[in-house]
């Protein structure tokens, strides 16, 4: 594990059992997260983004597995953990905020109880401390009118309003990695921004590390410090977040950011061709290479391995090849 | 002459009086009016509970609306008969945001795009397998593919079969619904430029109702903003882009987030004591109208 790193993902495999065969969702992904930095994941529908954050929670669900790799965090592997201590580092250790804020959290119960439960489950505060700390997590994630927010249960929040309960869950037993999967998607814009925002700020606040999971390079502009670019279960680029914008080096990665609106009115799009591979029917060699526009005689034989793009910047693209 | 002439249209959605409650009354559509020109798209913006779907199914009367005037080419669509309301709609068509559960999945895709020509008893067998041929090539998907069902195509191809669908009656107004919303990112372009081409070749006019602004600043000519029920602000798209007057618009542009890591952030706030909620819209320039 390298210096500074708070996880550090080796070779994580994670496969889906099905009638026809094992697939898997996530296919050999290594990364690393350091100390107090936001990697930003960024990924479509079926490109493993969703699993990975699963699988260093150790929640993924039968018919899912994890079939190989290391979750080195803090120098243990996850995966060797009883479930006991899983159960000690999820919620307490790692923090985890899913997309749907409704359904995250419990209908029947109040918020504040919610909150207090996460706090009592692992020690952090007796039963009477629990609602003042649950207060002032209300007041930590800017929740106005936190002494009677308390008490209201889920549907008679916001949207916006949920989402911030759930951060408040996330960051209430100071873990030290937050895994935000999606955190803002549901949201409006305005409200979004607000989200990410308080993210920021509590991520700077409280010295977290952040793993963002999002489809939306926007928001991944705004709040990555890194980026790893998923598709079809691998990993395809990773780098720092002015690299990957200012010379993105898979072509994936560069059709997605010329696809995007801008430019002059009315033009048409530069979009990728094709759609997105199933998993159960990837093409050979790079998953990438039938919507390719760089597509050269190698990319058809074998899946590319990484290579260095740039300064702690790397793609499995054999564009790189040569370097 | 414009093609589409809305007036004052409210929609109240009334919720009835339950044992613990009385009933209440929400406009969820404000005494909005606007008007789109023939060729043009003109695009809807807000935020959930703004308005913007229910105002696009009010022009269709999927939504009956509670009061206000719908004009198509000049005549009064809230006026027409069933029979005729039946008839307009070959003109006026409708795409939906989710191509996952618009299209019935026990029906052949060759099935989903001749329906319409079935109900409307348009031509015989033969010509409608010819025209739904035709669809399909329109909208770019392999005519190979025309008798596998719903599940067996990707997201964009589903959000293609509903165009299609949408297009077998020759409309000249398409309302689309969020219409790339729900696809993968590397596929929106592809559904975008296929709108844009389509529009050019059948002369098509859109309303296009959206929240993804930067979408909307690249295809659409004019646009309106929905708040609350209420258009706040309207005009030619590069205008408003550039120059927001009204809170909610500045609030709502600069929440953006631009896919550049280098790019200043400076968030606007709404400060709902800023919006004057009585004010009407006013004219700032040729064309772009504010409630300030």
């Amino acid at each position: 594990m390298a210096e500074g790193a708070l996880l550090s993902i080796e070779h994580l495999t994670t496969v889906f059992d099905t009638s026809k065969g094992s697939v898997a969702a996530v296919d050999d992904i290594s990364f690393e997260i350091r100390s107090g930095e936001t990697l930003g994941v960024v990924g479509e529908s079926g490109s493993g983004k969703s699993v990975t954050a699963l699988s260093i929670m150790r929640l993924v669900q039968p018919p899912g597995r994890i079939a190989a790799g290391r979750i080195m965090f803090k120098d243990r592997d996850l995966l060797t953990l009883d479930e006991r201590a899983m159960q000690r580092v999820r919620g307490a250790e790692i923090g985890l905020i899913f997309q749907e804020p409704m359904t995250a959290l419990n209908p029947v119960f109040r918020v504040g109880d919610q909150i207090a439960e996460t706090l009592l489950v692992h020690g952090r505060a007796t039963r009477r401390e629990a609602r003042a700390n649950a207060i002032e997590l209300l007041r930590a994630v800017r929740i106005t009118n936190p002494e009677s927010r308390i008490d209201d249960y889920p549907h008679q929040l916001s949207g916006g309003m949920r989402q911030r309960v759930l951060i408040a869950m996330a960051i209430a037993c100071q873990p030290a990695l937050v895994i935000a999967d999606e955190p803002t998607t549901a949201l409006d814009v305005t409200i979004q921004a607000e989200i990410l925002d308080l993210l920021r700020d509590m991520k700077a606040a409280l010295g977290l590390s952040l793993l963002l999971i999002t489809h939306d390079l926007g928001v991944i502009a705004e709040t990555a410090d890194r980026v790893a670019v998923m598709y079809a279960g691998r990993i395809v680029e990773t780098g720092p977040v002015r690299e990957i914008f200012r010379s993105p080096a898979h072509p994936y990665t560069r059709g997605l950011l010329a696809s995007m609106p801008g430019g002059r009115p009315g033009q048409r799009l530069r979009a990728i061709e094709g759609s997105v591979p199933m998993l159960g029917d990837l093409p050979p060699g790079c998953a990438f290479n039938p919507r390719c526009p760089d597509r050269f005689e190698p990319c058809t034989t074998a899946p590319p391995p990484d290579y260095p793009a740039g300064v702690a910047h790397s793609a499995r693209c054999y564009l790189h090849a040569a370097r | 002459m414009p093609l589409v002439e809305v007036s004052h249209l409210v929609k109240h959605f009334t919720r009835d009086a339950g044992l613990f409650r009385a009933g209440t009354r929400v406009a969820a559509v404000n005494d909005v009016s606007f008007s789109i020109d023939e060729g043009e798209t003109f695009g809807l913006v807000g935020e959930s509970g703004s308005g913007k779907t229910t105002t696009g199914r009010c022009l269709l009367r999927l939504v009956e609306p509670s009061s206000g005037t719908v004009t198509f080419r000049g005549e009064d669509v809230l006026g027409f008969s069933n029979k005729r309301m039946r008839e307009a709609r070959r003109d006026m068509q409708i795409v939906f945001q989710d191509p996952y559960s618009s299209l019935n999945p026990r029906m052949r895709a060759r099935d989903i795009v001749e329906e319409p020509l079935i109900i409307h008893k348009l031509g015989a067998r033969a010509e409608r397998e010819a025209r739904v041929a035709e669809l399909f090539g329109l909208v770019g998907l392999n005519p190979a593919h025309l008798d596998r069902y719903p599940h067996q195509f990707s997201g964009g191809q589903r959000q293609r079969i509903g165009l299609a669908r949408a297009l077998a009656l020759n409309p000249s107004f398409m309302i689309l619904d969020e219409p790339v919303s729900a696809l993968d990112v590397s596929v929106q372009a592809q559904v975008v430029n296929l709108l844009m081409d389509l529009q050019a070749q059948l002369h098509l006019t859109y309303l296009f109702i959206a929240h993804d602004l930067r979408l909307v600043e690249h295809i659409c000519s004019r646009t309106a903003v929905m708040f609350l029920g209420k258009i706040v602000e309207m005009g030619p798209t590069a205008a408003l882009f550039a120059a927001p007057q009204h809170p909610y618009t500045r609030a709502l542009l600069s929440a953006i987030p631009v896919a550049d890591p280098d790019a200043p952030r400076q968030r606007v706030v709404l400060d709902p004591t800023s919006v004057n909620r009585d004010a009407g819209l006013r004219e700032i320039s040729a064309g772009h109208w504010a409630a300030v």
